[in-house]
């Protein structure tokens, strides 16, 4: 398996396909650059077990560190609240279709967004949803988060292993820190 | 109702008042239109003529595109690649291509009903003549085809009457199906309304389905004490000789069970089956039993129980000649649509056909009559099944353990797996003695074998879940309510009331196929939680099997535990696909009895009063098919919103309104003319949600309606509120959107939502008498004084 390969076999894109993220630091470059970021939550997230803690209590630190606005699709959001985090919450189609809107003005009012991030859902699931952004959405750069590659984001993480995940996770988070 | 294709010739007639010679006169059809009810103006409506109530949706309901390829191929144009929503060589868009597959799985999925009703006629007029009555229910249902009746504007009478009905249908499909090709519809949004077209005439060609096999064969007829059968693995008896049926077309089951009965060997062969051919051959002989929804098909054939495999027409694996032959159990397929490869033997001594299946001569035959099938299939079986002593392939534990040995844990597996299932896990758990993962994937597995066709060691990962999980599914013994057929008149006269002003919160129907995310258990639990909320739960197909299968503290089986009644907190089966209709038809019949609306060709009038005023919700948690697709699209055109699981992404299309844009939610209330604001109710028409808890929030509020009172829209809110509440931890952020006066709000939670309702600014508004259509305002603006 190359690293362009998505992770559901014959979930075959093209020919504009997401280029692969071999550095974390992408995603923290990514953000820094973005004026209107975005960070959008399916329930895996409350599921994925990253060793010391869950991919959900990760977010709402990367949430925390970097004021980006999040949106928990699905019932995950009782996951966030039960852990003090109050996000915003819209089902993953309502907001994928807010999103591909070149009109809509966002969960503030203040205009449509430049960033989606994207983590948690079903792996098909998002494939599609980024399917939807890459085509109807030119305005907007998609970062998938997942540790699987996402073909129709403008970056993706390749397939990677739960330990390898991790520490590019933590890459993210140590950058966002402001570390080396 | 309707006389076609008269010829009359007359070669010579003399009168007093003239000789006539070879007089000849031909009519292609005489519609006969009685007093009592009058034709509406659309019936037999062509592409266009229901157009305009199309757009009126399509502009509420937008079209949110997920593309699930980005290329073209149907011409040598092609590939055109349509990224970031170009236009191909022929000048299609992306958007117009999504729109254009959709109609084409619509047209497949309603061409494979309209196809069966076509035989199923036919076969049953061969059989029972042309004049045979339409009867659904007697003198409980005298609006016996409200779908039929609302769409062409005729009534059927007898099985011939059907047949004017069909031919309208092909000429529509073929019309449909030609829009489809290069270079003809341009607008995606026309292609949409031509998704609706194909879904309408679906529900049309079901319907004229279950009404023949009901009538001829009959099956239940609108009875909601319907027997009780036997569902699940573990109820066929393996001591026995067992045939299996799979698929949609029933005749060829029936001529198993009749020559059973005709030759006194009831009890002594067991006749089980798959999919909906298992709900129709048991409202036909309640001793058949039901295995299990489609997705069963490999773990009940490579078990090795079957002694006989017959198989008809549709959701059958395509592979099944090669299952069959593992376990050395002939296979008799009985459609033509279906062939297999196989040699037609239906012209053949049936004694010679049986000898060569068992003595093993060919794997199988192609018989393409019902009442052969029957013999040859009872007297293979009775010969075959001493002889075959259940031979089967599930492997030993022991076989699994060394086989789980030779996994490389590439996860070629996993990622072939629709459901991502963590299968190299499971594979490193058994090769060290422990079988618990394998046996708790059995539960998500949707048993499609990919994982096994993925597997470089050949490993048969599918055989090796089932072995797994044996006892559990040994233990697998359920209930479900035989297919009841329609709803009776009286039924609708009693809950129309309380549906229509929201007393009832809502009809809920789980329908569809077996491409569950988490299993089928979740249909269960989904369908207890509405009919213990004293919603009105109706199940048909797939959906209604998987429904039963939960047992309570006391072994109870929710068929068991809720009536069969449609009223509150009933759960009800309908039947096979097929019998969908059954459902519309309750919705249409709420407006033509209790609403007393006019029926006949009259679509967009009966469409608008169910969007507005029936709180009805189709959900297709497990939707795979085509079919599927042109089932939803057939409920969208008449105003049902329906939710699918999240496999349901991949139809690649959903029609979502937009709650903060409030232009969009305003109706004309027919009493003043005036345009009122109505909140988005319902919010979507098509929404595929991520988890069943977010599918149930999602149920409750989708069961709003613009028409509800101030009564009912406080109950449909509290169900709505106490599920946000429970499944997302808190008070949903939109209840501003659906509280109209102070009266809508739950008494029990008044101090937190009008709180809610300040912080939001919230206005009280009118509850007008809904309508999107003009024509229907009875006293117009200027008109006031």
């Amino acid at each position: 398996m190359s690293m362009g390969d998505p992770w559901q076999t014959a979930e075959i894109p093209g020919p504009k396909k997401a280029l692969v993220m071999t550095k974390p630091e992408i995603v923290t470059a990514m953000i820094k650059r973005a004026k209107r970021p975005i960070l959008i939550v399916g329930h895996r997230a409350a599921e994925i077990d990253l060793g010391e803690e869950l991919l959900i209590d990760y977010l709402i630190r990367f949430a925390k560190k970097t004021g980006i606005p999040v949106v928990a699709t699905a019932h995950i959001l009782g996951e966030f609240l039960k852990r003090g985090f109050k996000p915003a919450h819209m089902p993953a189609v309502n907001i994928g279709s807010r999103l591909a809107d070149p009109e809509w003005q966002g969960l503030d009012g203040k205009g449509q967004y430049d960033l989606v991030l994207l983590v948690g859902m079903q792996y098909y699931f998002e494939w599609l949803i980024l399917s939807s952004l890459k085509h109807y959405a030119p305005y907007l750069k998609t970062i998938s988060l997942d540790n699987v590659y996402q073909p129709h984001a403008s970056w993706s993480f390749p397939n990677l292993s739960m330990g390898k995940w991790k520490e590019a996770l933590n890459v993210v988070m140590q950058k966002l820190e402001g570390g080396t | 109702m309707s006389i076609k294709n008269v010829r009359l010739k007359i070669d010579e007639l003399k009168t007093r008042m003239a000789l006539i010679k070879n007089l000849q006169l031909s009519i292609g059809r005489v519609t006969e239109e009685t007093p009592e009810e009058p034709l509406g103006p659309t019936p037999f409506p062509s592409l266009t003529t229901l157009r305009e109530w199309d757009m009126k949706l399509l502009k509420r309901y937008k079209p949110y595109y997920l593309p699930f390829c980005d290329v073209c191929c149907l011409c040598t144009f092609g590939k055109c690649d349509l990224t970031g929503n170009k236009r191909g060589a022929c000048g299609l868009n992306m958007s117009a291509q999504q729109s254009r597959m959709v109609l084409l799985a619509c047209c497949i999925g309603a061409a494979t009903h309209i196809g069966h009703a076509r035989h199923l006629v036919e076969h049953l007029i061969e059989k029972f003549g042309r004049m045979h009555p339409v009867d659904v229910g007697g003198v409980n249902v005298e609006v016996e085809a409200p779908v039929t009746r609302l769409v062409c504007g005729v009534k059927p009478k007898t099985l011939g009457d059907l047949e004017v009905v069909l031919d309208y249908l092909e000429n529509q499909l073929t019309h449909l199906l030609s829009i489809t090709h290069t270079g003809q519809e341009g607008n995606n949004l026309d292609f949409e309304s031509k998704v609706f077209h194909a879904g309408m005439i679906d529900q049309v060609g079901m319907e004229v389905a279950d009404l023949a096999q009901i009538s001829a064969y009959g099956f239940p007829k609108a009875d909601p004490e319907a027997p009780l059968i036997d569902l699940g693995f573990g109820v066929v008896d393996i001591n026995k000789p067992v045939i299996l049926c799979i698929g949609h077309n029933v005749p060829p089951a029936i001529g198993i069970v009749d020559y059973l009965t005709e030759n006194g060997l009831q009890g002594e062969v067991e006749v089980c089956g798959l999919c909906c051919t298992a709900h129709d051959v048991t409202r036909y002989n309640p001793k058949a039993k039901i295995v299990g929804p489609i997705s069963w098909q490999l773990r009940f054939v490579r078990s090795g129980v079957p002694d006989v495999v017959v198989v008809d027409e549709q959701c059958i694996r395509t592979d099944i000649l090669l299952e069959a032959q593992k376990v050395k159990a002939p296979l008799i397929a009985a459609s033509e649509k279906n062939c297999q490869g196989l040699e037609d033997r239906t012209n053949d001594d049936p004694d010679k056909i049986v000898e060569d299946l068992v003595n093993e001569r060919v794997p199988g035959v192609l018989i393409l009559d019902p009442e052969k099938v029957g013999e040859v299939a009872v007297k293979v079986a009775l010969k075959l099944a001493p002889k075959r002593k259940k031979f089967k392939v599930i492997p030993e534990v022991k076989d699994v353990i060394e086989g789980a040995k030779r996994c490389r844990q590439c996860y070629r597996c996993t990622r072939a797996c629709p459901n991502n299932l963590p299968i190299p896990e499971a594979m490193k758990m058994a090769a060290e003695g422990n079988l618990d993962k394998l046996n708790e994937i059995y539960d998500e597995c949707i048993g499609c074998i990919r994982c096994e066709h993925a597997c470089p060691e050949d490993l048969p990962i599918h055989s090796f879940i089932v072995k797994a999980a044996e006892k559990k599914m040994k233990n697998e013994t359920f209930k479900v309510r035989a297919g009841r057929g329609a709803i009776q008149d009286i039924e609708i006269r009693e809950v129309g009331g309380p549906i229509v002003l929201g007393e009832i919160p809502g009809v809920i129907a789980f329908v569809g196929c077996a491409n569950y995310p988490k299993g089928g258990r979740e249909i269960a639990e989904m369908a207890m939680e509405f009919a213990k909320r004293r919603y009105i739960v109706v199940t048909s197909g797939c959906a209604a099997m998987s429904a039963g299968t939960y047992k309570d503290e006391d072994g109870k089986t929710p068929y068991e535990i809720f009536p069969g009644y449609f009223d509150a907190g009933g759960l009800l089966n309908v039947g096979s696909c097929v019998s969908n209709p059954h459902i519309a038809g309750a919705a249409i019949k709420i407006a033509s009895i209790f609403a007393k609306r006019k029926l006949m060709g009259n679509y967009e009038e009966i469409a608008d009063y169910v969007l507005n005023r029936v709180g009805a919700v189709g959900v297709a948690w497990g939707a795979m098919s085509q079919k599927a697709a042109s089932i939803a699209s057939g409920f969208w055109r008449l105003g049902v919103p329906v939710v699918v699981g999240p496999h349901g992404i991949k139809y690649r299309r959903m029609l979502l309104g937009r709650a903060d844009k409030e232009e969009d939610w305003y109706v004309y209330d027919a009493r003043t003319g005036e345009k009122v604001y109505v909140g988005p109710a319902p919010e979507h028409l098509f929404y595929a949600a991520e988890t069943k808890e977010e599918a149930m929030v999602m149920i409750a509020k989708l069961c709003m309606r613009p028409n509800d009172t101030t009564k009912g829209r406080a109950i449909k809110l509290t169900h709505y509120i106490d599920l946000h509440k429970r499944l997302y931890g808190t008070m949903p952020e939109d209840i501003h959107l659906f509280v109209r006066t102070l009266a809508d709000v739950p008494i029990t939670m008044k101090d937190e939502i009008v709180k809610i309702l300040e912080e939001k600014g919230w206005k009280e508004r009118p509850i007008p008498d809904p309508t999107l259509l003009p024509r229907l305002i009875r006293k117009r603006k200027e008109e006031q004084p």
